[in-house]
């Protein structure tokens, strides 16, 4: 008979997760179609636009364009639009940053203070995204208009000039932006902080640390992926949008959605929106790199 | 002021919250709003005729027909591959899966500028540039509800407890009976909410849309335009309208799961 | 390995055993093991208890019994057919899951009538009614899993495996979830049904008390293979190796060398005091043994005490902890080569309460002693604080 000798017994559960998946041609064929249109309309698409950047300017929508492998296009398209490219950042990151805030006090107060009331609260998030997002812009409008309540009071309290406005400025796109994105980053904030165990926090507290050293040691730590998530689901779409800018804010503050937009309609320059874009993407692919990584590894306080 | 300062945090999520819908409710004040003039964007006088006279706005209910054309053909399409997908992703094992579930994932990481652009730049270098319209919206609405349907429907089924498969055919029910009876009236859910997100995602879509569209016109690219014509107040009925339809649904929804959850005697 | 002409061999046999009958059964998942060549015979109206530690292959025995898991090699077979590759709706073979694996979206009455419905069974009506009544449900029959507690959702789990009068009833440790009082009076339910319903149940444990209050046999199992099968106080008494004698209650396993053995008794060396096994007890050929022999059978007694019957009497021990349960008394006692040794004393007032530090004579009986391979682990099965 074999020795009884300790063998480290290996858990059950082990031994049931390789069963659990399916092996054969049938996980193939199912996920095929999908795959396909994906390769068809997400990855090869990108392979035309990176071509498109490349073709020589001097064709046309309606001569066509030949491919000359004309990478001045880049500079080019970026020596005149550096300045929307740059600002489409800018206002992105400002446009996120307000969004975590006001965004984490809504998510924090959702999972931890609103008991039985959590699931009405996120129905009440996502109600107002089912909207269309082009008519509630436009409330803005009329929301921060010169002559309106907002407005009025910003100069009551002195903080706008006495003929200042809101409209037209770049206050009012980031303030768009602001609230076009807010879901975006209070859905992952809300699901990474509802799987915190409160028991957690209450440790920190039996051991002597006060609320704001709590939150700060237990409560942000265990949130950072949903505000990784969060942050990029908002970021990403906040550069690229123009709507909040042409409709809330004067040319002004011209962002590079919209640079590309009128580069292929209204132009015709379909090398130089091709190169912008893709620029646009590979900007925010290298950014995205840089932070989950920073994200992934620091020990944040 | 003790009270105030225990509720701080809840407080102020609630001021977050109201911020959320103030320009919902400036949306269905504004559907009942009589305009003086076109250009002027501001509440002048009380009317119903916003809602009697629906179609009344010149084109509006021709772009409204075709969002929700597009946006019926788009869900059904993209929740149809993207169930598929979600059950190879969860339940099948094969090479190239971590690569397969990166693909689904990237489209929701792309800006809908990009996304837009690319599938323009496809169209035209494929020599479709002349025939923009209602298909290649449709095409490019499919491709960017896709990712949302996976992840839906993969988040329901991996949920789900695989015990309860195994317990079916235990109870001698054939792998197709144990589908149909057990697996799929499970995931249901995820699949219907997965359908509607991809919907009002199809129907809300403007970039990339206004990229592809050519000459049609969809309800969101007729909002667009009117802005810098004169927005017609009829479009803040259907904002009302809209969102009082998906309150409506997830409210019934919400109802129903109650009344499933209640004790009957 | 022939497995092919094995079982070609043994279906002349198979074919007329009237139970379940497991024949070097073997479950490997790459260089892992879960389950080596078993052999098991249950008959038929029977009640055994699979009983191991985590990991020794008890589930995945059940689990290929019921077609869940498809065997590496080996043979079942039920009731003269062979079953070991046939698909688990196929088999007359029902589960009690772990975690019920009630359906969520079904009322208690779809979840009780599901099987009988997939058999196309007529008149399911009243034989649902029939079964919720015989575990208590009767009143429940709308209601949706969620809406009933643990002892209930157990209860349905077993109404909707048994409704379907399987040949075989699998029970993977049902009662885990359950708190110890509820634990208790479904252990004894179970037990009812199955002599009232006289169908043959296996059930998976890791709770050696449970197993033994349930099972007519049980069968003792580590690291895939089963080191004894028998009735529960056979086990108990009797162990055959290091392993049963630790995962079943506790032993005081102790060092000796063998000095003579008979055709009655095996006489041992231990530390120099000579004790003496029975031969049926003795479990081991070699020079050296552990000399095993239950708390509860070792007597404690002041020192030159008289013994009210005769028996091995080791002198020299002190006590070196004192834990008064109520019930009983149960003291560590350091002997003079060093070990401790645990002795439960019932509080039946006879015997006085000892002290630590005392000096005391042990002593027990012959027939309740128990010689084991020296080889073996003397720890193997040792239950470490709760399972």
């Amino acid at each position: 008979m074999t020795s009884t000798a300790g063998v480290a017994p290996v858990a059950a559960a082990d031994v049931r997760a390789d069963t659990g998946r399916r092996r054969g041609r049938t996980g193939y064929l199912l996920l095929l179609p999908a795959f396909l249109t994906l390769l068809l309309f997400f990855v090869l698409p990108f392979y035309s636009l990176v071509a498109t950047s490349l073709y020589d300017p001097s064709g046309s929508d309606i001569e066509g364009y030949s491919m000359t492998y004309h990478v001045a296009n880049y500079w080019d398209a970026l020596q005149e639009f550096w300045r929307p490219l740059l600002r489409s950042l800018w206002y992105g990151a400002i446009a996120t940053v307000i969004c975590l805030v006001l965004g984490y006090v809504l998510a924090y107060a959702m999972a931890f203070k609103a008991g039985r009331w959590k699931y009405l609260l996120l129905v009440l998030v996502i109600a107002p995204f089912f909207t269309s997002f082009l008519v509630r812009t436009l409330s803005w409008k009329l929301i921060l208009a010169d002559d309106g309540y907002v407005v009025d009071l910003l100069q009551f309290l002195h903080i706008l000039g006495e003929d200042g406005r809101l409209l037209a400025t770049p206050v009012a796109v980031v303030a768009g932006l602001v609230y076009n994105f807010l879901p975006f980053m209070i859905l992952p904030l809300f699901a990474s902080l509802d799987r915190i165990d409160h028991r957690l926090v209450e440790a920190s507290s039996d051991l002597y640390a006060s609320p704001f050293v709590g939150f700060f040691k237990v409560t942000w730590p265990l949130s950072l992926p949903g505000v990784v998530s969060g942050t990029l689901l908002t970021f990403i779409p906040a550069v690229g949008d123009y709507i909040n800018q042409v409709l809330l804010g004067s040319p002004n503050q011209r962002m590079i959605g919209s640079v590309i937009q009128s580069q292929f309609v209204d132009a015709n320059n379909y090398p130089s929106a091709a190169s912008l874009s893709t620029m646009l993407m590979l900007l925010i692919l290298a950014m995205v790199l840089v932070y989950i990584r920073r994200a992934g590894t620091e020990e944040l306080l | 002021m003790r009270w105030i300062r225990e509720h701080l945090v809840l407080l102020l999520g609630l001021l977050v919250l109201i911020y959320m819908f103030v320009p919902i409710f400036v949306v269905v004040l504004m559907s009942f709003n009589d305009p003086v003039s076109r250009n002027v964007y501001r509440f002048d006088g009380f009317t119903l005729d916003n809602w009697t006279n629906f179609c009344g706005a010149q084109g509006m209910c021709d772009a409204l027909w075709l969002s929700i054309r597009i946006g019926l053909l788009a869900t059904v399409v993209a929740t149809i591959l993207g169930t598929l997908a979600a059950f190879a992703l969860v339940r099948h094992d094969f090479a190239g899966r971590s690569a397969s579930n990166l693909l689904i994932f990237l489209p929701m990481a792309a800006p809908e500028i990009v996304l837009g652009s690319s599938l323009l730049a496809l169209f035209v270098s494929s020599g479709f540039a002349g025939q923009l319209g209602f298909w290649t919206i449709f095409i490019a609405h499919v491709m960017f509800c896709l990712s949302f349907v996976v992840v839906t429907v993969r988040a329901r089924l991996a949920g789900m407890d695989d015990n309860l498969e195994q317990a079916a055919m235990d109870l001698y029910a054939t792998p197709s009976q144990t589908f149909w009876r057990v697996t799929f009236p499970l995931v249901l859910p995820g699949i219907v909410g997965a359908a509607l997100l991809s919907f009002s995602l199809s129907f809300d879509d403007f970039i990339i849309t206004n990229l592809n569209a050519g000459s049609e016109t969809t309800f969101p690219m007729y909002v667009w335009g009117a802005a810098q014509r004169g927005v017609p107040m009829q479009v803040n009925v259907v904002g009302t309208i809209m969102f009082l339809l998906s309150v409506a649904i997830v409210v019934a929804g919400e109802i129903t799961s109650r009344r499933r959850r209640a004790a009957l005697t | 390995m022939s497995q092919v002409a094995d079982v070609q061999r043994e279906r002349a046999d198979d074919s007329s055993y009237d139970g379940l009958r497991i024949r070097e059964l073997t479950k490997s998942y790459g260089v892992f093991t879960a389950v080596q060549h078993l052999d098991l015979d249950i008959p038929r109206g029977s009640f055994i208890a699979l009983l191991g530690p985590s990991g020794c292959g008890k589930t995945t025995t059940l689990r290929m019994v019921a077609g869940l898991e498809t065997p590496t090699s080996g043979s079942i077979t039920l009731a003269g057919e062979d079953i070991t590759f046939a698909k688990p709706y196929k088999r007359p073979v029902n589960t009690v899951f772990q975690n019920y694996a009630l359906f969520p979206h079904l009322d208690i009455f779809e979840n009780v009538a599901f099987g009988l419905k997939r058999r196309k069974v007529k008149d399911v009506e009243q034989q649902v009614r029939d079964m919720l009544d015989l575990v208590e449900l009767g009143s429940q029959t709308r209601k949706k899993p969620a809406q009933l507690s643990g002892g209930q959702q157990q209860r349905v789990a077993l109404a909707r495996a048994l409704i379907n009068r399987p040949e075989v009833l699998l029970l993977d440790e049902p009662l885990g979830a359950l708190d110890l009082k509820l634990r208790r009076s479904m252990q004894i339910e179970i037990k009812r049904i199955q002599v009232e319903v006289g169908l043959t149940f296996v059930h998976v444990t890791h709770d050696q008390e449970e197993a033994m209050t349930m099972a007519d046999t049980v069968a003792v199992m580590n690291a895939g293979v089963i080191e004894q099968l028998g009735a529960p106080a056979e086990l108990y008494e009797n162990p055959r190796s290091t392993f049963v004698a630790n995962f079943l209650g506790q032993s005081n396993l102790i060092e000796g060398t063998v000095l003579g053995r008979s055709a009655d008794v095996t006489t041992v060396d231990m530390h120099g005091i000579q004790v003496s096994v029975p031969t049926e007890r003795t479990h081991t050929d070699g020079d050296k043994g552990w000399i095993g022999i239950r708390p509860e059978k070792v007597l404690i007694g002041e020192v030159g005490e008289e013994l009210d019957a005769p028996g091995n009497t080791i002198p020299g021990g002190v006590v070196s902890d004192v834990s008064f349960n109520g019930v009983s008394t149960q003291y560590l006692v350091r002997m003079p080569w060093g070990q401790e040794l645990q002795v439960f004393q019932q509080n039946t007032g006879r015997v006085r309460l000892f002290r630590s530090g005392e000096p005391v004579e042990l002593s027990w009986r012959p027939e309740y002693a128990f010689l084991l391979d020296f080889s073996q682990d003397a720890s193997a099965g040792a239950q470490k604080g709760d399972d």
